[in-house]
Order: C-alpha cells, then structure tokens, then sequence
C-alpha cells in the first residue's frame, strides 16, 4: 500500500488556497441528497455536524452521552492558539506553525501544520461570533496568555474553563442545526462498528445504550471525531468514558492507525492518592505562566515546603531550561518531574510529586489577581487534596493526557477507507510526537468548521456514491457481529470486574509503555497483554442483561477493544528506536539526557495495517521538510 | 470509615423503585463520593448482583454528567461542588447516607440514580444560540465587549446542565438553568439581533417540556455547583417583559 498523503504542490503559504480552488464542489441542490455520519460531538464533531448541515448536507450525529455538551472536550481548561498577533509581540502565522512542528518533535506534516495556523485566527473570530465569552482587556478587546514551548502570548481562554465555553459554542451551532432539521441526533448511542462495502466507507453499527438495541445506519460517508486513547492507562487525565473502540474497529476494517505510540503524559495532573483511584485531575499548564516548579536539594526532605529555605530548593526547570523556564514543553517538563523523583526528591505520598509553588505570583500581584486567573483551578485542588493552594504549594505529577496518535488520514483529512474521514483527536496529523498546550482545542475546531467541510465535497462529487441499504450483507453481518459480541460477554460470568482487567492492564502500560520505554520492558508488556486479553475473554463477570441501561457492559466491550490496542501501542513503540518528544527510549539519549533523534531512519509516520495473525504491517510515510531545518530541539 | 448507604434502585423507566440499604467498609477520607460508589458496585458484581446505576463521566465537575440527591441536597452538603467533587472527608465514621436520583417530571428515571436530562437539549434548541453559520463571521477584535460585560456573560455561561437547579425546586423549575443562557447571551453585543424572540422561544419550550414555574424560593442557585446566581432569573423576567414590550425582532 502506497500512502498518498496528497499534501498539495506550491509553496507553503499558498497550499491551502490552492487546494480548495482545485477540489471539486458538490452544488447546493445535490448536498441535500448526501447523507454524512458524524461519530462524536466533542468540538471536532459538534462543529463539523453544524457546518455539515449549514452547508445543506444531510446528517446523522452520534453520541454515546446524554447530551452532545457532554463530550470531554468539555473539561480543557487553559485556552485555545491563535496567530492573531494582538500582543504585538512578533507572533505570526510562520511562527505559530514552526513553534507547533518544533513542539512536535519534527514528527508532523508541515503542509498541514501551516494550514492549522492559517485556520486559527477564524476560529477566534467564529467563537467570538457565537457569543464564547473569551477574556477581555478594559477596552473591550481580547486578552491572550503563554502556554508552554511558546515565547509568544497567543492563547485565548475563558477563565480555566476554556474547552467549555468553546464547546458550548460548538453545541449551540449544533443545536440550531437540530432544530432547523438538517441534523438527525442520537444521543446514548454508541458506535460499535464500521461498515465497508466496495472498499468504501458506508455506515456504522450502533448500540442503544438505553435499550441495549444495535441498529444499522448507512451514509454517503463517515465522520470519527471520537477522541483519543490515553484511557489506555485506565488511570488518565480523560473522562472515564472516553475510549478506542469506534478508531480500532475502524482499523479493523481497513483504516492505518499511525503513531500508536505517541502519547501525551501532562506534567501538571494532581497525584494519585490511592488503590480506588478512578481518574486523574489536570491543573491546567496555565498556572506555569505564575507558578513555580521545584523540588528539594536533599533526598528524602521531610519538611514541610515552606520550612525548606530558598537556598535549598532547586527549581529545576529554571535550571535546566533558562529560556523556557517553567513553560518547558509538556514531554520535557514531564520527563524533568520523573528525573526528580526517580532520584529520591519527589514530595507527597511515595515521593511521586513536585511543588507548584505560586508563593512569588502572590507576592507579586497579589492573591485576588491570582484568584481572578486561576480561582476555579485553586478551588478544584482543594476539593480534590483538602489543601489550600493559596498557602501550600501544589503538588503535582506527570499523568496521561493526550495521545497524538490516531488513524492515519491524508491532506483532506480521509483515511486509507475511502469515505472514512477522522478529525481531532482521533487522527494523528497535526501535533508530531508532542503537542503543544492550547493547540488541541484549534486543531479539533480548525478540523471540524473550516477542514471537513471543503474537503468532503471533493470526496463526494468525485465518487457519487451509489445508495446502500441497511439489509445489505455487510450491513447484516456487521450487526450479527455486534449482538455475538455482546451476548459473550455477558456469557462468561466469571470471577473478576471489568475495573480490575483494565486497572491490569493500564498498570502495566504505564510501567513499559508510558513515560520512558526501553526494549526490555516493551516486549515485557508484549509478553503480558496476550495473557490478560485472554484471562479477559475467560473469567470476566458482566452482570445484567443486554436490553437495558447497563454500564458495566459498556466498559466491557470497550476494555476488551484497549486489550488489543495496547500491543498495537507497545509494537509501535518497539519498532521506533528512536526517542521523538512523548516517545522517550530510554536507549536513545543524548548526553544531557534529552531525547534523541534519528532522523535518518525514523523521520517517518508510521501507519500500522491490521492483520488476522496478529502481526500488523508497517506502512511508512516520509516527512519532508521544505521549509523548517530539523534541529535538536532546544529549550535551554 | 465504615457508612450505611441507602440508594434508591429502580431497574427501569416504568418499573417500581426502592431504597436499599448496603454497608460501605473501608472507605477513604480521600476518595470522592463516585469512588465509594465505584468500591460499593465492584463488591456487588463480585457477590452477582447488579452495580448500581449513576451518571458520570469527566469527574472534574465540569461535564455535567453526575449529580444524584445526597440526604436530601443535589450534589450533596458542599457548595458550589458536583458529586464527581465531593471527597469523603465531609462525611464521618457511622454516617448513613440517602442516596436518590434526580426528581422531576420532566426528569424520567432511566434507571437507578440516572435519568433523562434531554428536556435541557430541547430548550436550548428552541433559541440558546446565536445564529451564525461558519465563516459569517467578522475579525474578532470588531466586536467590543466592554470587560465587565464579558465577565458577567462568563458568569451566566458556567452551567454544566446538571440539572440540579430542578431537582432542588420544590417546583421543579428549569428557571435557572434557561435564565443562565438567556443572559449570558443577552450580556453580549452579538446576541443583541435575536435577543427578544430567543427569551420567548425558549421560556415557550421550558412550559412545554413540563417544568414548573419559579416561585423565588432560590433553593436552584443555592444548590447549582458553578454558583449561578438567582440574578439569572430575573434577568430572564427582564428580558421576557422586554421581548413583549418591544415585540420580536428588536
């Protein structure tokens, strides 16, 4: 298989422009006759569903919540990039997109990196247009803060509530689209399969989670914007539903999953406190423009923080990177906290934290200044620790946030299915091997309101599907599939829950496959995932039937989909030698400790093909930089 | 900590619900009150029986999912704090604790503690938006918004949808959770060409779906756990009045 990422000829600056003069439209009169499946209403989804539907297209919107505003994109809390250059202080587009292809790691297309920093001034200015109460100065016009791997204040937020109210924007479009009739929603309705019929996309396979019924529905094409993985580790920073399933049974099908590996562990998350823990909580990266990292001189420093002198404290990040400081990138901050605690220093239960100490902040502006910045993220910590922020520091560690891994899509943002197009998080294309903070939120919204809906076009007036009926084989058997699926597992009434598998397998995941790798460990973990999948299969116990609300069912069909990811996860990290931004191989380091590179046998994407065996195939898409020198990256 | 839990059961829309009472041993001043749920159901799968039922999903108090009545309060004895938020350590040692779901007519059990919040989606769908399609949009520094007006739209714009403003009207009244969107958008410039016929529209679908009407009591934003103020109330009266006065479209 040849993979035609389809990026178009030109330079740079005018790619974009030129591609959209030279797909095909699809003309007002024949969209009505086009039916697009949408999976997913996080902001990928919600605002490709609403422009979908603005421009007459016919859509069936799914979501396995109550409500579309719940999806998780809901819960990012610092902000959104956008190459407005309000502060005046040298930011441009060229610069948003080389910051985000460095941030990457070079492991990012630069023809779709630029085209995202083009998009992100117009997502300011729909979200304004929306009603988005985005932070303003006196005058009325908008504020910006930093963000991480950026020298530049760029990121646009509202409070610490910024994917929310960014949500809600998107939700309100959907919702008039529902009401105007153009959009079909289905909420509680998960996804549970693709359907492929002549090698294209054709519809899906879903469940009605209030009913228990699984149902057909076939469409013209198919949208996944159904978010990402990092659920993978049972303990991460996403909600507890957020999972692989609808992206996996699409690469069953056919689709290339690219990058498993790359995954996203946050610096800023709040400790874990014990066996029962369900989820991790983000603190926003925000709070690294006003507070400070540290951690003692001393091993094993039993004090109490504020009984630690300056003199014995070492603000590590300061340290290590004097131009960056604590805005370090999220890999290297992350990597630094592990440092640190791997060498006895951590604070907090079992020495795995480090101090957020927003001390000099206060003293500097004043607690109200840093209650009208980051109130609602000082309460949320001290719900969750019983410490108050404002006179403790915060105690903080790494956790997994974000994968930047995802099916495999070209230019036009279609996977290797025909008719099968990903957005957001759920495809691998913009972030490399680490993503920059506030970047998720623009490429989710850059996919969904001004991507998919001129490429989709092309997509359509040059295929002109055919219409396909549910009582098609396919169809048929897809279904048959699904029921089988169910009634096993709820046939098997064994002895142990759904929780404890995924507990065992996210333990070991971020054991050997989390923030360093090494070969040992990999195949380790290669060894292990067979033997739990197969207990899985044998002795779990779901109870309930399958016509009804029936939540540990849920968890089980999407526990048994992250039994075989994960190997997908750990083959892919085995293979790359290489250490690349989130990928840190412990056997790739340069002297200082930082990740190293090989360029010359991993500046690739690589995109995984499934087979029965077991044994997926490696595809490989080159990266070619035109404009950007690849460089060690450098934050010191 | 060692608690006695009485949580409401109820295996469908249309089947009869009771209390029943389990112990909870061992239970961490830590945990938040879904992780002791989370303990409690996976000893009930161990013993066969069905895990009890609730609504959850970001657990950071921000997606809306969860809330269930604890001992009479939504989201239980802390303020401005949903269920995903509230940790043990408010409980103490020999509680017993009422676990329900959500009441209200326009509020169906699903089952358990989980119920059909989709009457919120409807409201918003009759006007909570501002209409403009992608790409109609002009630079966003073009648009002025005075700071405190952005404050106070930001203000009105936290709700979750939770819900729990209904469940703590003796009315069952979506008053706050209607009013918080009407003046969050009402606030700004932008939602000044659809300001009136929105207020109508969407108090018109708040009566159809079957919510009772405010009274004042202010139960709703004393148990709200974004702290939406009962101002959002009235200010939906304002702009109610003020949509009858001036007529549609103005």
């Amino acid at each position: 298989m040849k993979l035609d990422s389809k990026i178009p000829s030109g330079p740079l600056a005018e790619k974009w422009d030129r591609h959209r003069f030279e797909l095909k439209l699809v003309n007002p009169a024949n969209k009505r006759k086009h039916t697009i499946i949408v999976v997913g209403t996080g902001l990928a989804g919600a605002s490709a569903a609403a422009t979908l539907s603005e421009l007459g297209y016919r859509v069936k919107c799914f979501s396995f919540h109550d409500s579309p505003r719940r999806a998780h994109s809901i819960a990012a809390q610092g902000g959104i990039n956008a190459a407005k250059n309000y502060q005046n202080d040298g930011d441009s587009i060229w610069r948003l997109f080389y910051d985000t292809i460095k941030g990457g790691d070079f492991r990012a297309r630069e023809a779709n990196v630029y085209r995202l920093a083009q998009i992100s001034a117009n997502i300011i200015d729909q979200c304004v247009a929306q009603g988005v109460p985005f932070a303003r100065e006196y005058g009325g016009t908008l504020t910006n803060r930093s963000f991480g791997g950026a020298q530049v204040s760029r990121t646009f937020y509202a409070r610490g509530q910024t994917g929310q109210q960014l949500l809600l924007g998107a939700y309100s479009a959907l919702s008039k689209e529902i009401a105007k009739g153009g959009v079909e929603m289905h909420t509680y309705t998960e996804m549970l399969d693709l359907v492929v019929i002549d090698g294209h996309a054709r519809g899906i396979v879903t469940r009605n989670l209030k009913t228990g019924k699984i149902e057909a529905h076939a469409a013209d094409a198919v949208v996944l914007a159904t978010g990402g993985y990092a659920n993978v580790f049972y303990l991460s920073t996403n909600a507890k539903a957020s999972n692989v399933t609808a992206t996996y049974r699409a690469y069953k099908r056919g689709a290339l999953f690219a990058n498993p590996c790359f995954t996203q562990i946050h610096p800023t998350c709040i400790p874990q406190s014990g066996d029962y823990q369900s989820k991790l909580t983000l603190m926003s990266e925000s709070l690294r423009n006003d507070g400070r990292v540290w951690v003692p001189k001393k091993k094993g420093d039993t004090r109490a923080p504020g009984d630690i002198p300056e003199s014995e404290r070492d603000y590590y990040l300061e340290r290590k990177y004097p131009s960056f400081g604590n805005l370090a990138p999220r890999d290297i901050a992350s990597r630094s906290a592990k440092e640190v605690c791997d060498e006895g220093r951590g604070v907090g239960p079992g020495g795995r934290g480090v101090y957020l100490d927003f001390e000099d902040a206060i003293r500097r502006l004043g607690e109200d200044k840093i209650r009208e910045r980051y109130g609602n993220l000082f309460e949320m910590y001290e719900r969750i620790t019983g410490e108050n922020p404002y006179k403790v520091p915060m105690r903080i560690y790494p956790a997994p946030h974000y994968t930047m891994g995802g099916l495999w899509v070209d230019y036009n943002l279609m996977s290797t299915i025909p008719g099968l197009h990903v957005l957001g998080e759920a495809n691998f294309s913009d972030h490399g091997a680490n993503r920059l903070g506030a970047s998720a939120l623009m490429q989710g919204l850059a996919d969904g309101y001004f991507i998919i809906p001129v490429t989709i076009g092309d997509y359509l007036a040059n295929t002109r599907p055919a219409p396909v009926s549910v009582d098609h084989p396919e169809f048929r058997g897809a279904v048959e599939a699904a029921e089988a699926q169910v009634k096993k597992l709820l046939s098997i009434k064994g002895k142990r829950t759904v929780d404890s598998f995924h507990r065992e397998l996210g333990s070991l995941m971020w054991d050997y496959c989390g923030m360093a790798r090494n070969d040992a460990g990999l195949r380790k973990a290669l060894a292990k995932i067979p033997e739990i999948r197969a207990e899985f299969w044998e002795n779990v116990n779901v109870p309930g039937s399958d016509a009804e609300l029936n939540q540990a069912l849920e968890k089980a069909g999407r526990v048994a989909d992250f039994l075989e990811f994960a190997e997908l996860m750990c083959i892919d990290a085995l293979h790359r030698t290489e250490s690349c931004g989130g990928h840190f191989r412990e056997e790739s380091q340069t002297p200082d400790g930082e990740a190293k590179r090989d360029d010359e046998n991993f500046c690739y994407v690589a995109a995984w093909e499934y087979q029965e065996n077991g044994s997926p195939v490696l595809h490989k898409e080159p990266l070619v930089f035109e404009n950007v020198a690849l460089s060690q990256r450098s934050y010191k | 900590m060692r608690l006695t839990l009485h949580v409401w059961r109820q295996p469908g829309p249309d089947a009869e619900g009771k209390l029943v009472t389990y112990e909870a041993d061992d239970v961490s001043p830590h945990m938040s009150f879904l992780e002791m749920l989370d303990v409690v159901n996976e000893r009930l799968i161990e013993k066969g029986e069905d895990p009890i039922a609730f609504a959850h999903d970001c657990r950071e108090g921000i997606c809306g999912s969860c809330g269930v009545m604890i001992n009479g309060e939504p989201h239980g004895p802390l303020k401005e704090t949903a269920t995903c938020q509230l940790h043990m350590r408010v409980f103490k040692d020999g509680d017993e604790i009422y676990i329900e779901p959500w009441r209200a007519k326009a509020f169906p059990v699903i089952k358990d503690l989980v119920v059909d919040r989709s009457a919120f989606d409807r409201i918003i769908q009759a006007g909570g938006y501002i209409s403009v399609n992608t790409g109609n949009a002009p630079e966003a520094n073009s648009i002025l918004v005075p700071k405190e007006a952005a404050d106070y739209a930001m203000d009105m714009a936290e709700c979750i949808g939770c819900g729990a403003c209904v469940a703590a009207c003796p009315n069952a009244s979506a008053a706050l959770f209607t009013g918080a969107k009407i003046s969050h958008l009402a606030a700004l410039p932008q939602g000044q060409p659809e300001r009136a016929q929105r207020v109508e529209a969407m108090v018109a679908a708040m009566d159809e779906e079957h919510f009772g009407h405010c009274t004042s009591i202010g139960e709703c934003s004393a148990a709200c756990p974004k702290g939406i103020p009962l101002e959002a109330i009235a200010r939906m009266y304002r702009e109610y009045l003020r949509a009858k006065l001036v007529g549609a479209g103005k």
